[in-house]
Parts: structure tokens; C-alpha cells; sequence
């Protein structure tokens, strides 16, 4: 009697087993697009709204700003915040595994600015560039290594690993701006090119964009970064190998900041090492939340970063049209920056009993 | 061998025995004040380097100049120390600072106010700016990093925008006010102003912090928000008052930044807001919240301060700074984080640091061997008191109606009476674990509580503290004022109360990791109820156990369970203060020593040596692998499943024993009382009390009249 009793409990245990499974493996069958809409579906989506924006001001801007509304312009519009998006990408990426990047802008900067000065000093330009993309992966590296095995906040790691960075690409390589060789046309390329007409950076862009987007919604490792900035304990009771994956994560931040520097000293013939001082990882940031990528992590898309940049490289652009005072311009960023962070906070709050601290 | 030699060489001994590195270190990181020790030592070092390599650097003079440069960036380091300390940051300090510098200026030399308008309005800015931040933080709950660096872009732009429109005003107005140049340029006692006022502002923050509602409050938050708010901690509105009091500080600086130069320009506070989360993290202002002191985050802003300072007159360059700078940081919070996450594993792993023990060689115990130890089963035939009706009865004690009295492993003195002493009771109940008991004069029974130090229960049953502390050793990390584990205790004809305190380092739970350590961590201690005050007679003793007062009253017999050996503590005659060794070789480990009826004494053997465990108290790094890689169940343990009991002379002489071989009925026997013509028996781990015939013994002598009695053999 007991022993039927048993049997019974453990094919009851085995049923469920295998009832579990298979839903998995129904989830998994059906495309993760879709049931990030429905969860959205509840709230406005941000991306609609910041999209929504956007096309606003476009209009309103093509109206009121003579000269705006050109093929030229929305080009021109497009390349200036494709090196913005490359990096967005990056920052979204690490953003919705539940990190932060702060120190992006001076991987770009201190990479290029070493292989550049190498490249003056007669370095094969395959090879500097290869060095640009060795100096960006090793610091990368480093950053997700000290994230991932100490398990110091990403905030403060990046941040001081910013400092070093430029601290030490400055002694190696001593100048505020290093220019390319102008012979360089392969390195130029990508910056200056055009194909149809069409400047390359946008190809860049849009290559890195769809890369980014093929990888986070279609690969197992993809996946596993939403599920790790989702809620990074349940991902490791899972079985994911959440320490090798952080390292993965700040590495391709660093490999994408390498692209955007590639681009960068395509499109303006140097690299400037003033970037690392001034507020541009910040605007990464903005167009990071802004677009609707969480800073509490395991949300957004890339067609959050697209969004974001969107609108801000329509304000930029206005703005140079206008010719705002750069302060007047940081001002009017800073706020929409806390808009969107206050949006952000709004749209998905912290859970009191949950939430961490120092993030 | 001459005298001093053999002093010499046991002083280096004892001091092997008593100390080692890792022994000071691991005690060392149990300190409160061991933490801010780390960063005062690189403070000191840093000024001493660049004492050294920089001219005339440690002068009064140079000294007031950094004073007064450091007292600023000190206010603003406060700011950013109450902010991480409330679990959040606020990066908006630097440029807090310059809008407030700002800010001051323009009041006085635009809006011409007088000086304390100019004071209270600029307050009032600081306190506005930094109430926005505490709206968004506290109030709409958004992220305290980010938010606050977004408002540091925008409080940075604003003040580059006034700085522009009015740099040249600033330049061609002053002020002539006397008020205003001793703001900038004063002293006070030879400090200047500023540091004055810096050092104040300390010592209000210190009391606020540690000592106040609101700052219990503040860190309760900042350790876990969520506990504060189920604490009933308004949450929000300490958020907001955090980084108003922030704004608040930045604000101070800025205004004594702003009498001292007079002017402002698009540098003022750059990067202030990194140096000043450098500087409290490196003091040990913990990123997780929650904790850290206000001298902490000076200690760290001090060290922030010496280093750029330092460097700039050394001719560094500011990239080289700012990589340092990065490096610091960087160290620091992992640090930090390391450090909050493993100090109580890394206490742990080294807590326990055994020493070489070569125990004396150990007698035979062969039932053929002819000794007085000869394994026998004398014990066997023993009867049973409550059986089953006490939990490990460490010590035992007959009063003078005939009743049995055991200390339990449950708090309690079970009382036994009735003819056949079928009769359970509980006389009383301490708590803690109460160990060795002895009658005082007026029969209350004084009771050696492990735990909780020595108490006494009067006849009634009502229990009384007779004393819980003893003077603290100065030279020891460890404080050991308190008695943590109460042996066993006996009474001079005086009245003083001897008793060992058998471990300083370990608990009544942990207490065999003292034998296995093998140092001399327990006391012999004295209560004098004339003065009611307790005194340390023996520091650094081998596990001091059984303590049985002479029958002459002359010394105290002390025995040594982790040494297998008796010694003798004289405490009048003309020896008095001398110890000696008593009994060298015992095959046992020493416990309870009580008086027999004949003149000599009991002695009780809670295990038996064995030559693995022999060896193993020679070989420390063995004892330390066992301890760290095998469960607690499986350590190397002495003979427990034996019963002994030892009768000795005045001399130190074996004279008989009394064995449980078996170890079934009484084994791990920790006392055993003589009382008229009967020998009880008290195990710790036991179930019973037992008791056998002596046939020789007394009939009527009772261990209450051999020390207040008819059967006294002192002077009396």
C-alpha cells in the first residue's frame, strides 16, 4: 500500500517534470519579441512615446528651422549620431545586463589615441589598428573581470577605471588630439565613405545595430544577458555562468567602443582625448534611457538605443543650427536626462523589497 | 643552568606560547578601530614622504597653509561621506560648492549684502540645491548616481553661464569688511578659521551621527532601507534631510572658499565630487551604506588631499594625478567590498591558532601495572541518582540534610532529597551553564555559571549575582573583562571566592577549540566579599579547571586540563604568590578537585590521554588542518568513554583510584563530593548522579563542616 503510494507521488513528481519542460520549451519556441510587447503592452511603451517626441520635434524643427528639413541635413543628422548610436549600443547592452559602462568614451578615446600615436611612429596601420582593438578588449576585459569576481559595483569600477585609463593613455600617448595619417584612406573609410550616397557611418550603424539585435534576441547567450539583468540570483540558481558572462558583456562594450572610435576618426581625421573629460558618456547614457533601455536592467531592446538616438541627434542637430551655447546645450540635456530617468522610474519602479543598494 | 637562564628561557616561552602573528592578527581584526588604522597609518606615511622629499613641508607654517587649503575640500567630503553613509551618493557636491562660491560673491560684491545676510542666504542655496536632489531621491525614489550626476551637468553648465556674465564684476569689486578678510585669512588658536571651523562642524557631525536619533537613523537606512522602513523610519524625508544637509556643507565650503579667493572660475570644485567619494571610501566609508564615521572620511579626504596636493608640488603631471586618483579608487572599492563581504570568514579561518604542547609523559594505566592508576571497576558497582532526571550534572554538592544538589546543562540546580533520594526538584535556575558549586558560611550555594560569571542562590532559592567581571588585561586586544566561562570555584576560610575562568578567547560552545589550541587563555580569579571586588591572581594559565581550596587554607590547588597537571597557588604563609607544580604526571585530563575526609583530595578525570592525542599536542599545524578540514564530529578527541577518579596527598602523591572502564554508566566524570561515607559522582555529559561506599571514609564528615564546621583543618 505504502509503497504503491510512493510510486504514485513520484510519477505525480515525474508528470509535473515533464509538464514543466515542455512549457519551456513552448516559451522558448515562441519569439521573445513578442512577449516583451505583451508585458509592455499594460504601460505606454516608452519607445513609442520618445518615438512619438521625435517625429514632433522633427516636424516642428522642419518648420521652424529653415535648412532643416533637407536630404543633406537628415543625412548629415544621421552620420553625426551613428558614432553616438555605436556606442548606445554598447552602453544598452551592458545597461540591461544590470551594469553601467562609465568608462566607454575613454576606452574609445585611450585605444585609438595609443595606435594612432603608434601609427605616427610607423606602426603598420593593420596591425595599430589591431592594437586599438587589443588595448579596448584588455581593458574591457579588465573592467568585467574586477565586476564579475570581485563584485564591486560597476558604477564605481568604471568610473575609476575612467580615471586610469585616461591617466595612463595620456603618458603613452601625450597630446589632446592625435591626428590619423591622411594616407590612411583604408582607416578613413568607414568614416568618410559613402555608399549610394549614402554616408557608411549609417551602414555602420545599422550593421552594429541589426548585429546587436540578432545576438540579444536569438542566441542563448543573448538571452541569458536579459536574464542576468532581469534578476542576476535567479539567473546563477539557474545554471548560467553569470561571472564569464559579465566579462563577455564589458568586453564587446569595448570592442563596440573601438568600432565608434573607427568611425570617429573616419569622420574628423583624429581622435581627441578631450572626450574623456567632457559629458559625452553621458549623452551615451541618455540615449540609453531615454529609449527605454532600464537602468534596473532586463529591459529595452536595440530599437530603444535607434529610438533614443533619434531624438537626440534631432536636438543636436537643432542645435547647431541654432547655435545654442554648448552650457545652454548640456542644461537642456541634463534635464531631459533626468526626465527620462524620473520616466524611467515611473514606468518601472524600484521593488522597495528588493532593490539594492548604491545603484 | 643558572636561575636567570632558566627565567630567561621561560619567559621566551611563555611569550611563543602567548603570542604569534597570526594570533595578534586575528584578534586585530575584531577591533572596531582596527579598520580606520589602515588608512591613518597611509595618512601619516604620506605626509612623512613628502615631509622628506619636499622642502620645508613639515613646518608650522606649510602646516597651517594645507590646513587652510584642505578645510574646504573637507566640507565637501563630509557632504559626500553623509550621503554614502545614508546608502546613497551625491556627486553633485563639487558643483554644489561652485554654484555656492558663486553664489556668495554675487551677494556680497553684486548685491553688496552685509556679511551675515550674505552667510544665511548662500546656506539657503546649498540647502535648496541639495533639497532638489533629496525631492528626487527621497521623495520620487530615483536612483541617488545617477541623478545626482545629472544634476552636477546642470549645476556645472549654470555656474560656467553666471561665471562668464560675471567674472569681470567679481574681479573689479571687494569687499572692505574685517569680517569677511577674517573669514579668509583668520586664525583661531593658530588654525585658520576655516580648519577651525571644518573641526567643529566634526565634532557636531560626530555627535549627530553616533550619538543622535537622526543618526542612528541615517545609518539604519543606509544599512537596509527596507529594515529602517519596517523599523518605522521615515525614509523619505531622512533621504531628503541627507542631502539637504549636503547641500548645507558644500555650501559652508563654498563661502569660506569664496572669502579666501575672492573670485571663481570655471575650475572651481572640478572633479571635486571624485576626489571626495576617493577620499570617504578610502577612509572606510562603506559604499554598501550604513557605515562609516565622520573622522573616517577625513582621515580618507586628508590622504586625497596630501597626495594631489603633494603631487602638484612635486611637479607631477595632472594625468599622472588623475590615474592615481583611478587606481585609489579602484582599490579602495574593491576593497571595500571585499573586505565588508569576508571579515568574519577571514576572523574565522584564523582565529584558531594551536601551539606546541608537549604534555609530560603519561603513567601507565595497566590493570597489571602496579600503580595507583591501575584500570580497575570500582565505579561499576555504582548506584544511580536520578537517572535520566539531569542533564549532565557537571558538578555535584550534598548540603547538610542529606540533599543532592547538581548543575545542569539546562540553567538549572537539580535538588535530589527523600530517603531515597528519589525526590527531583529545581532548587533554582541561573541560566547559562552552571558548572562548579560550593557552599559559602552562611550556606548560600555559590555557583560557577559559564556564561554568565559567578552567582549565588540562598537557601530560599532566590539567585543573586556575585560578580560578572573581572579588571580588564591592558596588553591584551581580546577584552577580557568578562568572565566568559566560569569553572569551578572554591572558598578560602576568608571568604574570598577562587574560581577559573577556564577560556578568554572562546565560549562555553567552542570551549574544547581551547584545549585543541593549547595557550595559556585562562585565569585564575578572586572575589573578596569585603570589598566586593574582583581580581585577576593568575593571567595566562593552561586551561584552569578544578580549584580546591587546602584544607589548611594555605593555597589553592588549580587544575590544568589542557596540561594534565595540578599546581598549587599559595595565597597567605610566607609563600604566598608562589605557584608550583603539584602532580607533573596524570594520565587524564584534569577537572574538578574537591576535599576527602581523610586530609587529602579528590581529583576527577573528564578523559584520558591517549598517544595519538599526545601527539597531536605537539604538532600545532596538525591540530590546525583537523580543525579547518574536518567536521567537527570526526576531530581527534581524548579517551571520553572512560570514568576516573583520583585521590591524592598534600604532596602531590597518587594514592588510589576508582575507574569505570566502561564508560557506560560514568564516563566523562567532571566532580565527585564526599559525604558521609559516600562518594557522589557528576559527569558533564551524564544522566545520572552516581554514588558509591567508601568504607573507610568518615561517616560523618560533610564537605559544609569541613570548611565552615566541626571538621575545619586550618587554624581553626
Amino acid at each position: 500500500m505504502q509503497a504503491t503510494g510512493r510510486t504514485a507521488s513520484v510519477d505525480d513528481a515525474a508528470q509535473r517534470r515533464s509538464s514543466a519542460l515542455g512549457a519551456t520549451a513552448q516559451d522558448d519556441a515562441e519569439p521573445p519579441r513578442r512577449r516583451i510587447g505583451r508585458a509592455r503592452s499594460y504601460k505606454p511603451s516608452q519607445e513609442q512615446i520618445v518615438l512619438l517626441i521625435t517625429l514632433a520635434l522633427l516636424a516642428a524643427f522642419s518648420v521652424a528651422l529653415p535648412g532643416f528639413a533637407s536630404i543633406a541635413n537628415l543625412l548629415n543628422l544621421l552620420r553625426s549620431i551613428s558614432v553616438l548610436g555605436i556606442l548606445g549600443l554598447g552602453m544598452g547592452l551592458i545597461v540591461i545586463s544590470r551594469g553601467i559602462d562609465l568608462s566607454e568614451v575613454a576606452i574609445m578615446a585611450a585605444g585609438w589615441s595609443v595606435a594612432l600615436i603608434e601609427m605616427q611612429r610607423g606602426m603598420p596601420i593593420p596591425l595599430a589598428v589591431l592594437l586599438a582593438l587589443g588595448i579596448a578588449a584588455a581593458i574591457g576585459m579588465a573592467n568585467g573581470l574586477i565586476i564579475a569576481f570581485i563584485e564591486a559595483p560597476p558604477l564605481f569600477v568604471t568610473l575609476a577605471s575612467g580615471f586610469v585609463i585616461y591617466g595612463v593613455a595620456f603618458w603613452l600617448a601625450p597630446a589632446w588630439v592625435i591626428y590619423a595619417p591622411n594616407d590612411a584612406h583604408g582607416l578613413l573609410l568607414l568614416g568618410r565613405g559613402h555608399l549610394l550616397g549614402v554616408p557608411l557611418p549609417i551602414f555602420v550603424f545599422a550593421g552594429a545595430a541589426i548585429a546587436m539585435h540578432l545576438f540579444l534576441t536569438f542566441t542563448s547567450i543573448g538571452r541569458f544577458i536579459y536574464a542576468q539583468g532581469d534578476n542576476p540570483e535567479a539567473a546563477r540558481l539557474a545554471g548560467i555562468s553569470v561571472r564569464p558572462l559579465t566579462v563577455l558583456a564589458y568586453t564587446i562594450v569595448a570592442a563596440l567602443a573601438w568600432l565608434a572610435g573607427l568611425v570617429w576618426i573616419g569622420a574628423t581625421g583624429s581622435m581627441q582625448m578631450q572626450v574623456t573629460q567632457g559629458t559625452m558618456v553621458f549623452d551615451v547614457i541618455l540615449v540609453v534611457v531615454l529609449g527605454g533601455v532600464s537602468l534596473a536592467g532586463g529591459r529595452g531592446s536595440v530599437l530603444s538605443v535607434v529610438v533614443g538616438c533619434a531624438l537626440i541627434g534631432t536636438l543636436l542637430n537643432a542645435f547647431t543650427i541654432m547655435d545654442v551655447n554648448t552650457e545652454i546645450q548640456n542644461i537642456i540635456r541634463g534635464v531631459v536626462l533626468l526626465a527620462a530617468i524620473l520616466l524611467d522610474n515611473w514606468l518601472h519602479p524600484r521593488d522597495e523589497e528588493t532593490a539594492r543598494q548604491g545603484d | 643552568m643558572s636561575a636567570t637562564t632558566w627565567d630567561a628561557t621561560r619567559f621566551s616561552k611563555r611569550l611563543r606560547a602567548s603570542y604569534s602573528p597570526r594570533l595578534l592578527l586575528s584578534e586585530l581584526l575584531l577591533k572596531q578601530w582596527f579598520e580606520p588604522v589602515i588608512p591613518f597609518t597611509i595618512m601619516l606615511g604620506l605626509f612623512g614622504y613628502f615631509a622628506v622629499s619636499i622642502h620645508d613641508y613639515a613646518t608650522f607654517p606649510n602646516i597651517q597653509s594645507l590646513m587652510r587649503l584642505y578645510a574646504e575640500f573637507g566640507f565637501v567630503a563630509l557632504g559626500m561621506a553623509f550621503s554614502l553613509i545614508s546608502g546613497g551618493i551625491d556627486l553633485s557636491v563639487g558643483a554644489l560648492f561652485a554654484v555656492c562660491n558663486f553664489a556668495t560673491l554675487f551677494f556680497l560684491l553684486v548685491l553688496g549684502w552685509p556679511i551675515a545676510g550674505v552667510i544665511a542666504a548662500t546656506v539657503a542655496v546649498g540647502a535648496v540645491l541639495g533639497g532638489i536632489n533629496g525631492v528626487l531621491i527621497g521623495y520620487l525614489k530615483a536612483r541617488p548616481f545617477l541623478t545626482t550626476l545629472v544634476t552636477l551637468i546642470i549645476l556645472r553648465a549654470s555656474v560656467n553661464l553666471l561665471n562668464e556674465r560675471y567674472a569681470t564684476v567679481f574681479a573689479t569689486n571687494t569687499s572692505d569688511s574685517t569680517v569677511w578678510d577674517f573669514l579668509g585669512e583668520g586664525f583661531v588658536l593658530g588654525i585658520p578659521v576655516n580648519a577651525a571651523a571644518l573641526f567643529v562642524t566634526l565634532l557636531i557631525g560626530h555627535v549627530f551621527l553616533s550619538r543622535s536619533r537622526y543618526g542612528w537613523h541615517l545609518t539604519a537606512i543606509g544599512a537596509s532601507r527596507k529594515a529602517a522602513r519596517h523599523a518605522g523610519i521615515p525614509v523619505e524625508r531622512m533621504l531628503f534631510a541627507t542631502y539637504v544637509l549636503s547641500g548645507v556643507l558644500c555650501a559652508i565650503g563654498g563661502i569660506f572658499y569664496a572669502a579666501r579667493q575672492s573670485s571663481t572660475d570655471s575650475t572651481t570644485g572640478v572633479g571635486w565630487e571624485f576626489q571626495a567619494l576617493t577620499a570617504v571610501v578610502l577612509g572606510g566609508v562603506s559604499l554598501a551604506g550604513g557605515k562609516g564615521t565622520v573622522w573616517r572620511a577625513m582621515i580618507g579626504g586628508i590622504i586625497v588631499f596630501l597626495l594631489t596636493n603633494g603631487l602638484v608640488r612635486l611637479g607631477i603631471a595632472g594625468y599622472f594625478t588623475s590615474a592615481v586618483i583611478g587606481i585609489i579608487l579602484l582599490a579602495a572599492v574593491c576593497a571595500d567590498v571585499k573586505w565588508s563581504k569576508n571579515r568574519g570568514k577571514a576572523v574565522q579561518k584564523i582565529y584558531v591558532n594551536p601551539a606546541r604542547l608537549p604534555l609530560s609523559p603519561a603513567p601507565s594505566l595497566r590493570r597489571e601495572s602496579g600503580t595507583p592508576f591501575a584500570q580497575n571497576d570500582r565505579l561499576l558497582a555504582a548506584e544511580a541518582i536520578g537517572l535520566d532526571q539531569v542533564e549532565g550534572p557537571e558538578d555535584v554538592l550534598i548540603d547538610r540534610q542529606d540533599r543532592v544538589y547538581g548543575s545542569t546543562r539546562d540553567g538549572n540546580i537539580i535538588r535530589f532529597s527523600g530517603p531515597d533520594l528519589t525526590r527531583r526538584e529545581v532548587f533554582a535556575h541561573i541560566g547559562g551553564r552552571p558548572l562548579g558549586m560550593q557552599w559559602d558560611r552562611e550556606e548560600n550555594l555559590i555557583v560557577a555559571v559559564a556564561g554568565m560569571g559567578v552567582y549565588g542562590i540562598r537557601p530560599d532559592g532566590q539567585v543573586f549575582k556575585v560578580t560578572d567581571e573581572t579588571n580588564r588585561t591592558w596588553y591584551k586586544l581580546n577584552d577580557d573583562s568578562r568572565l566568559r566561562m566560569a569553572d569551578d570555584l572554591d572558598i578560602g576560610p576568608d571568604g574570598r571566592i577562587w574560581f577559573s575562568d577556564c577560556t578568554t578567547r572562546y565560549e562555553m560552545t567552542t570551549n574544547s577549540l581551547d584545549i585543541i589550541e593549547g595557550r595559556p587563555n585562562g585565569r585564575l580569579v578572586v572575589y573578596d566579599p569585603a570589598t566586593r571586588k574582583t581580581t585577576t591572581v593568575i593571567n595566562h594559565f593552561h586551561f584552569p579547571n578544578g580549584i580546591c581550596v587546602a584544607h589548611d587554607g594555605m593555597s589553592v590547588l588549580i587544575g590544568s586540563t589542557s596540561l594534565c597537571q595540578v599546581f598549587r597557588y599559595w595565597i597567605e604563609g610566607p609563600n604566598k604568590g608562589r605557584l608550583d607544580l603539584l602532580i607533573e604526571h596524570l594520565p587524564g585530563f584534569v577537572d574538578n578537585i574537591n576535599r576527602a575526609s581523610d586530609g587529602t583530595y579528590w581529583l576527577a578525570l573528564v578523559g584520558i590521554r591517549t598517544p595519538a592525542f599526545d601527539l597531536a599536542m605537539r604538532k600545532p599545524d596538525f591540530r590546525l588542518r583537523m580543525v579547518k578540514q574536518v567536521p567537527i564530529d570526526e576531530w581527534l578527541a581524548p579517551g571520553l568513554n572512560h570514568g576516573c577518579v583520583l585521590k591524592f596527598d598534600e604532596t602531590g602523591r597518587i594514592l588510589e583510584s576508582f575507574w569505570d572502564p566502561t564508560g557506560v554508566n560514568h564516563s566523562t566524570l567532571t566532580s565527585m563530593r564526599e559525604h558521609r561515607g559516600y562518594l557522589y559522582l557528576g559527569g558533564l555529559e551524564n544522566n545520572r548522579i552516581g554514588r558509591i561506599r567508601l568504607p573507610d571514609a568518615d561517616p560523618d564528615w560533610t564537605g559544609y563542616d569541613a570548611y565552615w564546621g566541626n571538621k575545619r583543618r586550618d587554624r581553626h
